[in-house]
């Protein structure tokens, strides 16, 4: 049911990682915005990274969810509809059910700044708003550990 | 290596054009006074000398009556007509106390649940004296019964409602993905609309067939073209499918396009739709009435431009690009306001918006002559190009076997993504230049004021409906619903049946649920 995308692993630093990073991208709420969403899935997957996309509409359970079956070493959500707060509440309350609150989880989309220590608090990584290049994308990904 | 020069969609373009790039061009054949057949001048002969293009601002957050106030506010300042905004549940046609709702509820826009709502937004505006026109897909059938059951309230009649319903439902699966239904029963459902709406909504568009959102997802301006079109043809056989005579209908269809910062792609692109619809609407479908031929439309500036850095900078690449909607011939205009991709916007800068329009309009003499770009080599070999572009797409989609098929197939989504990966490939090579995010860039920026909506809106919303499930008859809706549903289950015409339901009361979340347990739900294949 998921897409999963995975390109040559050749650009993938083999020094600091042994495998790929398993990603998971998601469409949180009932948000249909995925212009940016489906071009940060491609720029991860062309940089070597395994990129698994839930598609469109997804509820907290659902993301958890994907995110215990694929075992992923990082979950991407992209929200740009103003409900980021109720949803990444929702959704970290479930990881924590689920004990696997350790697996970072990284906000895309419209979020003002205001929120920002809000989200921290919540338990989100990273923000990445309108104008963030993939390239800066990317990279910040590559920092990440592999899970387990 | 020459340098190579190319619009934001990547077009190429010559450093100088001369009469000899429009070899075997011919005005009546190609251009045509404006007000006359192909139209590519504009659809009327005296354009904005007659009447100036609708100023017409999409609104709406939080409750009705927040969202009432601003439209009062907006029209005291002399906006002519209402663009209703309404936020993610109502779009998705769920109540604001389903699960699915929590943290939506009157963030993006006005959140709808009963006629209740309905009532509150248009209190103190006669709706026989202003337009309106109302984003909505999914559900639309049922925001077209809640605006006509207000109407008849206030004892407007039917004959006098004027405004446009977007009811785009293809352009949904192909970009902004707001859906219900699979593709199949949303057409049944626009069929209908259809057909109801010629019998008695003289004066509503029933379909405005978008462009603006497949350009947001991230197409160039010629597949904006090619998509808007083949769905437009889509519209149009299926109210020929239903049994309706295509001059009866098609004078109602409008059309809605973005427009982008490439200042004259823009306007070849709105040149390019007119010619192109002309045609195929006598040639393809054999129209007789010159009103099926024309391409009204409405513009909006391009949302995907702005930049939440120095988010000043907005306010001028909005007002460029409402000058490629004047200068393109649009027959309404909305310009987006300098804070919006950080919220909605505030009351100051909605207002600034509505001033740009007024600047052009009133200070800028635009509107003195028709079509004053009309015979530039240029702008002609554009508009050339853009047809010529977007004819070879419709081609393919006819060969598949029409729009719903190719939808089917995941073409014009395909295309479209790829699309906008090239773009952003070329922003991060600095190809194309984004000012404030790759190049210009301005470090520790100051935050410019925006409007908040906090959770209160969520319970006032969920607690009035509490109140209004409350108060109405049970059975009365039950009863509604069974005889919807029977409907769907069957051929009848689902507008009375809508409308009914409406005036009981029934929720919007009842209503579609109703019909998706006849017509089934979509998810689509998703492809990056």
């Amino acid at each position: 049911m998921f897409l999963v995308g995975t390109r040559s692993n050749r650009y993938f630093n083999m020094k600091t990682h042994t495998r790929p990073l398993r990603l998971l991208v998601s469409k949180a709420g009932l948000d249909g915005h995925d212009r940016g969403i489906k071009v940060v899935a491609r720029a991860l997957r062309d940089a070597g990274f395994e990129v698994i996309y839930t598609g469109l509409h997804q509820t907290p359970q659902m993301i958890v969810s994907a995110a215990l079956q694929e075992d992923v070493d990082g979950i991407c959500v992209s929200i740009l509809s103003g409900a980021h707060l109720a949803l990444i509440k929702d959704i970290q309350i479930l990881l924590k059910k689920n004990k696997i609150s350790k697996i970072p989880v990284i906000l895309g989309g419209v979020v003002p700044e205001e929120d920002f220590p809000k989200l921290k608090k919540l338990g989100v990584k990273k923000i990445f708003t309108s104008g963030a290049s993939l390239q800066e994308i990317v990279s910040y990904f590559q920092t990440l550990k592999p899970q387990g | 290596m020459s340098k190579r020069f190319s619009t934001i969609s990547d077009v190429e373009i010559k450093e100088l054009y001369t009469p000899s790039s429009l070899k075997g061009w011919e005005y009546e054949k190609d251009l045509g006074d404006p007000g006359k057949y192909p139209f590519t001048r504009g659809i009327h002969a005296t354009l904005y000398r007659e009447k100036p293009w609708t100023i017409r601002l999409f609104s709406g957050f939080g409750t009705a009556c927040d969202t009432n106030k601003r439209y009062h506010l907006l029209l005291e300042k002399g906006q002519h007509g209402l663009s209703v905004a309404f936020d993610m549940p109502t779009l998705m046609g769920i109540d604001s106390d389903d699960p699915k709702a929590q943290g939506e509820v009157g963030k993006c826009g006005v959140a709808i649940d009963t006629l209740h709502d309905m009532e509150v937004l248009f209190k103190g505006i006669p709706l026989d004296q202003v337009t309106t026109s109302m984003t909505m897909n999914g559900p639309a059938i049922v925001l077209l019964a809640m605006y006509l059951a207000v109407a008849e309230k206030q004892g407007v009649s039917f004959s006098l409602v004027g405004g446009t319903i977007q009811n785009d439902i293809l352009k949904e699966y192909i970009a902004q993905k707001e859906w219900i239904y699979p593709p199949r029963p949303s057409m049944r459902i626009i069929q209908d609309m259809l057909v109801y709406g010629t019998k008695h909504l003289p004066k509503w568009n029933t379909i405005s067939i978008s462009g603006y959102h497949i350009r947001e997802a991230g197409s160039t301006a010629a597949q904006e073209l090619a998509f808007t079109l083949a769905d437009g043809l889509g519209y149009v056989q299926a109210g020929i499918d239903a049994g309706l005579n295509v001059d009866d209908f098609a004078p109602r269809l409008s059309f809605f396009f973005n427009a982008h910062s490439d200042f004259f792609e823009e306007i070849a692109k709105y040149r390019a739709a007119r010619r192109m619809w002309a045609r195929f609407m006598k040639e393809r479908f054999k129209a007789q009435n010159p009103r099926s031929w024309i391409l009204r439309f409405h513009t909006q500036t391009a949302g995907c431009s702005l930049t939440a850095q120095q988010p000043y900078n907005n306010i001028v690449r909005t007002a460029i690009q409402a000058l490629a909607g004047v200068l393109g011939g649009t027959q309404s205009l909305h310009t987006n306001s300098m804070d919006e991709t950080l919220a909605l916007p505030t009351e100051q800068a909605a207002t600034i918006a509505l001033r740009t329009q007024q600047v052009i309009a009133e200070e800028t003499g635009v509107m003195n002559t028709v079509d004053p770009l009309g015979g530039s080599y240029f702008v002609e070999s554009l508009t050339h190009e853009m047809e010529k572009q977007a004819l070879e797409m419709i081609e393919k989609i006819d060969k598949m076997g029409g729009i719903v098929v190719a939808i089917e197939k995941g073409f014009p989504q395909k295309e479209i993504a790829r699309a906008s990966y090239h773009y952003q490939q070329q922003l991060e090579r600095q190809e194309k230049v984004i000012v404030g995010v790759n190049k210009y860039v301005e470090k520790d920026e100051r935050p410019i004021e925006t409007l908040y909506i906090d959770e209160k809106c969520e319970k006032k919303q969920i607690s009035d409906l509490k109140k209004v499930k409350k108060e109405r008859n049970a059975k009365e809706v039950e009863r509604a619903l069974a005889k919807l549903k029977k409907g769907a289950e069957g051929t009848d015409n689902l507008v009375p049946l809508v409308l009914d339901a409406v005036r009981a009361y029934a929720t919007i979340g009842e209503i579609c649920s109703s019909l998706k347990n006849v017509f089934g739900g979509y998810t689509e294949q998703s492809v990056f």
